[in-house]
């Protein structure tokens, strides 16, 4: 037996609705960008998550780093990340002294295909503590060269999180494409 | 600033059921991030979930996953598939009150551009924890869901949420 359930478009809200709100987006125009960044980020929330639908312009490399620096520190040495991610065929781990989020792919397999990302920064705002970052991201593309992440990212500082900076990253400076997305959200404690 | 994380929809099932489908999707939501707090029931095993999208039976799913059984970890892929292994879940032959958690994020549903990736979590109670990237081969905006066990039933009790997350 099947169940469906037609959707009524009533806006419902849900119980913790209104602890998640939308603070900025940023949709990649033809032509592609480098870099996107979120500044003048608020300290009114508890915890802040970034959500991504992105692309690299590149056609050889597959998948792409994507660099997350927070401040504009782009000190590597300030950064540190432990990364668990599995291609198809094998599951990897590994660490790195660099600010790195996670892969997206890159235009190699389809023009059509780009990676997601669920980016949370956990108590951006508190000055007691470094700061961790967790994502999930991943990308499929119907073949080898799919790729699946879970990663960590520590940042030595004890700063309040004003600025995140997204870039696009493999050494050859590639693009986020066109109709790539990140969307910053903060989220309330009670 | 605007609340922007709403559920649209949630389904507690009140008999045992194959598959629970959202359909009349609106278009207005960015993202959208679908909950499963499921019992299978059946045989004592564990169980794929898969999705449909769009009602498209084709062999347009595709699939990258990450996952480990509490020895070791291991990843592999599932290509040209007629739907989207979205977890696994534990089965049982009578409802014990074990749960199993399936969540997945499905990322700029609604454009007509590109083709649709979706990341997934689940959470077998029994089994294994898993992670997976999707990729639905169509450029079309998703209007309905279709969340199914292969063989066996998701229980009563079984609960299915639909949330919508608006960007600014």
């Amino acid at each position: 037996m099947s169940l469906i359930l037609g959707i009524l478009d009533s806006g419902a809200a849900a119980a913790a609705a209104n602890s998640y709100e939308s603070i900025s987006t940023v949709t990649v125009g033809s032509g592609g960008i480098v870099s996107v960044t979120f500044s003048s980020i608020p300290a009114t929330y508890t915890h802040l998550q970034i959500r991504g639908s992105v692309q690299a312009s590149t056609t050889n490399q597959q998948y792409n780093n994507v660099r997350l620096e927070l401040n504009s520190d782009t000190t590597n040495a300030n950064y540190n990340v432990h990364r668990l991610y599995g291609n198809g065929s094998s599951a990897v781990a590994n660490t790195e002294q660099f600010p790195l989020i996670g892969y997206m792919q890159d235009k190699t397999s389809s023009a059509n295909t780009y990676s997601g990302f669920v980016i949370d920064v956990l108590d951006y705002a508190n000055t007691n503590k470094y700061k961790t970052l967790r994502s999930l991201f991943g990308g499929d593309v119907n073949m080898a060269g799919g790729i699946l992440g879970l990663q960590s990212e520590l940042w030595m500082n004890t700063a309040a999180i004003t600025t995140i900076k997204l870039i696009a990253t493999n050494g050859t400076s590639p693009l986020f494409t066109q109709y790539s997305q990140w969307a910053l959200y903060g989220i309330k404690g009670a | 600033m605007a609340s922007t994380y709403e559920k649209i929809a949630i389904n507690t099932l009140g008999s045992n059921a194959s598959s629970v489908t959202f359909s009349s999707i609106s278009g207005s939501y960015t993202d959208l991030v679908l909950v499963c707090n499921v019992i299978g029931v059946g045989a004592n095993t564990d169980e794929n979930c898969s999705i449909q999208v769009n009602g498209d039976t084709g062999s347009n799913y595709s699939m990258t996953r990450l996952r480990g059984n509490g020895t070791a970890a291991s990843s592999d892929r599932d290509s040209s598939a007629t739907s989207a292994i979205a977890g696994i879940i534990t089965v049982k032959t009578t409802d014990d009150g074990t749960r199993s958690n399936v969540i997945v994020n499905f990322q700029n549903y609604s454009n007509a551009t590109t083709y649709k990736t979706w990341l997934s979590r689940s959470s077998s109670a029994l089994y294994n924890v898993q992670a997976m990237a999707n990729l639905w081969r169509s450029t079309s905006a998703i209007t309905s869901i279709k969340f199914q066990i292969n063989s066996n039933n998701f229980g009563t009790g079984s609960t299915f949420t639909l949330y919508g997350i608006k960007a600014a």
